[in-house]
């Protein structure tokens, strides 16, 4: 599992520029996991300590917006729930909901203002990253197919990577136009 | 309670991905999102496991909701994994944009084939 580096020459290094961090709890001042050890000064142990001090509410915030979007998909499932055997809708739909609201999120918080440290982890990691979910579909394929629907596992494999990409380009281009917009 | 164990599981796998990713991504600096593709391979393979154990009747009601619900939606994720991919598309990576989704959606059926397996060598 080692990264292709020689593809790095060739592309942009999109993890590198703060105000375009892929993860999107990575804002420029949570600093990063282990790279403090990279830096000069300090005993490790007091480095350490002040990593864990500041990685703390982070990890706190990640928790609690995680509780309450898997709230939210449960919510949803027992709103809409699926008939064993039939399309999975809901978890679709929750997905494209989550990826449209993540590509609109990430555009505000980097094109137009600049959040306090922990609206990323709470609300993009935590919220939408515990609403949106991979395993279930993916175990939702898996079971279809397992259960002589695998016309119905496939159309659900292909459709929701598709519609999770249109509705994160789309949120994320219509937010960008909308800001523009306003200038 | 069913909430309860719902939102238990959540507040543990969001963490635990938000932690997982950071300790993949300070050992690997390329372009690739390796800690998603990380956390949605585990995740799958434990639901896998997790729902053929529940219908093979090893598993309760209650640990779906808890692991299965809670913890392993929280700790997959689809909106980070695709805004992933835009960023690489939008940053001309066009080809580990394409690998990303190609290679996290067969990687994650495979992981859930996996362990549907493992739970019905272990219960069926």
């Amino acid at each position: 599992m080692t990264a292709p580096r020689d593809d790095r020459a060739t592309t942009e290094p999109v993890d590198r520029d703060p105000n375009l961090g892929l993860d999107p709890d990575r804002g420029p001042d949570t600093g990063p996991g282990g790279g403090a050890s990279a830096f000069g000064g300090g005993a490790p142990a007091v480095r350490r300590r002040d990593a864990a001090r500041r990685e703390a509410p982070v990890v706190a915030a990640v928790a609690a917006g995680g509780a309450a979007g898997a709230a939210a998909r449960y919510g949803a499932a027992l709103l809409w729930p699926t008939a064993a055997g039939a399309f999975p809708w809901t978890t679709l739909l929750v997905n494209a909901v989550g990826c449209a609201v993540m590509g609109a999120f990430m555009v505000l918080v980097t094109d137009l203002w600049a959040p306090h440290r922990l609206v990323r982890p709470f609300f993009g990691t935590g919220v939408l990253g515990g609403f949106t979910t991979f395993s279930t579909y993916a175990v939702d394929v898996q079971r279809l197919i397992e259960d002589d629907r695998a016309g119905t596992g496939l159309a659900c494999l292909a459709l929701t990577p598709l519609a999770a990409l249109a509705a994160v380009w789309t949120a994320a281009a219509t937010t960008r136009r909308a800001l523009r917009g306003r200038r | 309670m069913n909430w309860l164990l719902v939102l238990a599981g959540g507040a543990v796998g969001a963490p635990l991905r938000h932690l997982t990713d950071r300790a993949v991504r300070s050992r690997h600096d390329g372009a690739f999102p390796w800690g998603t593709f990380t956390v949605n391979v585990v995740g799958c393979l434990v639901l896998g496991v997790l729902t053929g154990a529940v219908v093979h009747g090893a598993a309760s009601h209650s640990a779906q909701l808890l692991v299965g619900t809670g913890l392993c939606g929280a700790l997959t994720t689809y909106s980070t994994f695709s805004y992933e991919t835009l960023r690489l598309a939008e940053t001309g990576a066009r080809f580990h944009a394409a690998a990303n989704v190609v290679a996290g959606v067969l990687a994650g059926l495979g992981a859930a084939v996996a362990g549907a397996a493992l739970a019905a060598a272990l219960w069926g």
